[in-house]
């Protein structure tokens, strides 16, 4: 049992984050693999973004553990956390006359000594990452001219220029139009098939069902039900948690739960 | 207006233009020829009527490998080496120390306006110096020896303390505190100015040299005070100049430097604490002289950008530059009387602030 959960990438046990006497994440546990994508959905205050900045290590946890490859990530030095796990915040910030490729290229930090340089492997690589993230016509762009989906990119590949094993995101399509946001989730898909293991929040039920492998969805702190996304993501849990104005509703072609909202009957 | 005319600037460069062009490639070699020309024009200008080429000549001479014989009096020789140099010298020190340590400030704040003397450290180390000057402490071998210690004290409690209180702040929870560390550092410059000005005013005879802290400037600069502030100065710039790729990834949130790796805290701190070990040996030097640490690190981020490992060493010397000519006016301008060079700077610096405030937001001008 131990040995089998060992070999996960990430797995987090009986988390329990409270802030000022107020629970925000109570006893979550969940666990992502490599390759696979991972979404953490739930109703606005569920504490999925502090769920996912608990297990990044920047927010400080009353309970419980996280583990990359078995090792507790307090035991891990940071700079190592930082070349095995990337964060992309749900809003990111530059500095003014940032390029692109100067962000990317901050993403070598923790691969480089006190003293080192960016090296012609550090360029490649950030290039790579660019290329992954769909974003090297963007190379010599200002990160503040960029769009919304063009910045989420921007910032995905300053993660990917980690050479991370997992990927932490949080809420990647928000405030993108629908093109957008399917591009950016099929961007996810794409990173996982290469053996990123993904932890993605998801705000939109239905892009969460069609993106990830599995789902946790987390009400009030607590994890309701972690699976496929036609096993969690069912009428009862969606109207129990998101009240009778959202009904799911199944694909004609392939089943995946879509989820509708019923206004005025409709 | 006459629109051939206007067709023809728009064609070729302006001056302003090919100069950028130029230095832009190389900021480093363009700031260090600014300030070697700056500091050849200081050095052949002062009351003694000594001719230029006599100056030079003189200077030269001094090189190895060179000889210039010249037939000046004994006093042309000490003029030029023991008045003239030291000024321009310590103008030079201060000027870069002010210039670097606002750079430093500014990128771990992530804020343009964190310049020494707005943030209070400059105060804060005029108050720690004043209570030195006050203080029954024997001077030690340099002739100030306790006053840099004093005035690093006062100045990194003073940055705390502003730190602190912005930190604490409603809203400021990314950390930059935005105008509230402005306004926090202003105040407490105000507290500390009052304090510095009741020591001089109780203080009795002892506490004359106070006088010269509160109106910053280089008539009293020797070579035994650079000597006695130089390695504070270079302490101070090789503590944050190894923390130049910090400095960068600070520069996105504070949570994202975390999760590259960055000690987000201990590297504030230290940051910090080099910074004001710089600006308290530049008020031990030449009292509180506003704005340079404003000024100067914009122009430079205009030039080079905000990559630290580019922007301090240049920020350095056109810090350099800049106070040496500021101090060549202010002893030149209404000869033989001295306008204090910081009241030249604090002329030039309110309303370049206003600028700032003007085409900048406050809170750091994030995109």
């Amino acid at each position: 049992m131990t040995t089998a959960l060992a070999t996960q990438l990430l797995e987090v046990r009986d988390l329990t984050v409270r802030i000022d006497g107020n629970t925000l994440v109570e006893d979550a546990s969940l666990h992502v693999a490599a390759g696979e994508v991972l979404g953490l959905v739930g109703p606005n205050g569920a504490g999925k973004s502090t769920l996912l900045r608990a297990v990044s290590g920047v927010q400080p946890t009353e309970a419980g553990s996280v583990h990359i490859e078995g090792a507790p990530t307090t035991e891990v030095d940071r700079r190592e956390l930082a070349k095995r796990l990337a964060v992309v915040q749900q809003l990111p910030e530059a500095p003014a006359g940032m390029l692109v490729s100067e962000l990317v290229l901050l993403g070598r930090h923790p691969h480089l000594g006190w003293f080192e340089r960016e090296s012609s492997r550090d360029a490649r690589i950030a290039r790579d990452a660019m290329a992954r993230a769909g974003c090297l016509e963007l190379e010599v762009r200002e990160v503040g001219t960029l769009s919304g989906g063009e910045r989420r990119r921007a910032f995905i590949a300053r993660a990917l220029a980690q050479e991370p094993e997992l990927l932490l995101l949080d809420e990647p399509t928000a405030n993108l139009d629908a093109g957008a946001q399917a591009e950016i989730c099929e961007l996810l898909r794409t990173l996982a098939a290469t053996g990123v293991g993904v932890l993605v929040v998801l705000h939109d039920l239905t892009l969460a069902a069609s993106t990830c492998d599995r789902v946790a969805l987390l009400a009030a702190g607590r994890l309701v039900a972690t699976g496929p996304p036609d096993e969690v993501i069912t009428t009862e849990h969606v109207a129990r948690l998101y009240g009778p104005t959202v009904s799911v509703l199944r694909h004609p072609e392939d089943g995946r739960p879509l989820v509708v909202p019923t206004i005025g009957g409709r | 207006m006459n629109l051939e005319r206007a067709d023809a600037v728009a064609d070729t460069p302006s001056i302003w233009a090919r100069l950028t062009a130029f230095v832009r490639p190389h900021p480093v070699i363009g700031a260090a020829l600014l300030l070697l020309a700056v500091a050849l024009v200081a050095i052949t200008q002062g009351a003694a009527d000594i001719p230029a080429r006599t100056t030079l000549g003189l200077l030269l001479d001094r090189l190895p490998f060179v000889a210039i014989e010249q037939d000046v009096p004994a006093t042309w020789d000490r003029i030029v080496f023991d008045v003239r140099l030291p000024r321009i010298v310590a103008a030079g020190l201060v000027g870069a120390a002010l210039a670097y340590s606002g750079t430093s400030y500014q990128g771990v704040f992530r804020n343009p306006l964190a310049d020494p003397f707005l943030l209070g450290v400059a105060s804060g180390a005029g108050f720690g110096a004043a209570i030195a000057i006050l203080s029954p402490l024997p001077s030690s071998a340099y002739g100030f020896g306790w006053v840099p210690v004093f005035a690093f004290a006062g100045a990194i409690a003073t940055v705390v303390l502003v730190y602190a209180a912005a930190r604490s702040a409603p809203g400021s929870a990314s950390g930059s505190g935005g105008a509230t560390l402005i306004l926090a550092g202003v105040a407490l410059s105000a507290v500390l100015s009052a304090g510095i000005s009741f020591m001089l005013l109780t203080g009795g005879e002892r506490a004359q040299p106070i006088l010269s802290f509160i109106f910053g400037g280089f008539n009293t600069a020797s070579w035994e005070r650079i000597a006695a502030a130089s390695p504070y100065v270079l302490v101070g710039a090789v503590v944050v100049a190894l923390h130049s790729r910090v400095m960068n990834v600070l520069q996105l949130d504070r949570e994202q430097a975390a999760q590259l790796g960055v000690n987000v805290t201990r590297s504030t701190l230290i940051i910090l604490a080099g910074a004001s070990l710089m600006a308290a040996a530049a008020v031990a030097v030449a009292g509180i002289i506003g704005f340079v640490g404003l000024i100067v690190p914009h122009s430079a981020r205009m030039i080079v950008g905000w990559d630290h490992r580019r922007l301090l060493p240049v920020a350095a010397l056109g810090g350099a530059a800049f106070l040496i000519a500021a101090d060549l006016v202010s002893r030149t301008l209404l000869a033989p009387e001295e306008i204090p060079v910081g009241v030249l700077t604090a002329m030039l610096g309110g309303p370049f602030f206003l600028y700032l405030l003007r085409t900048r937001r406050v809170d750091g001008s994030r995109s």
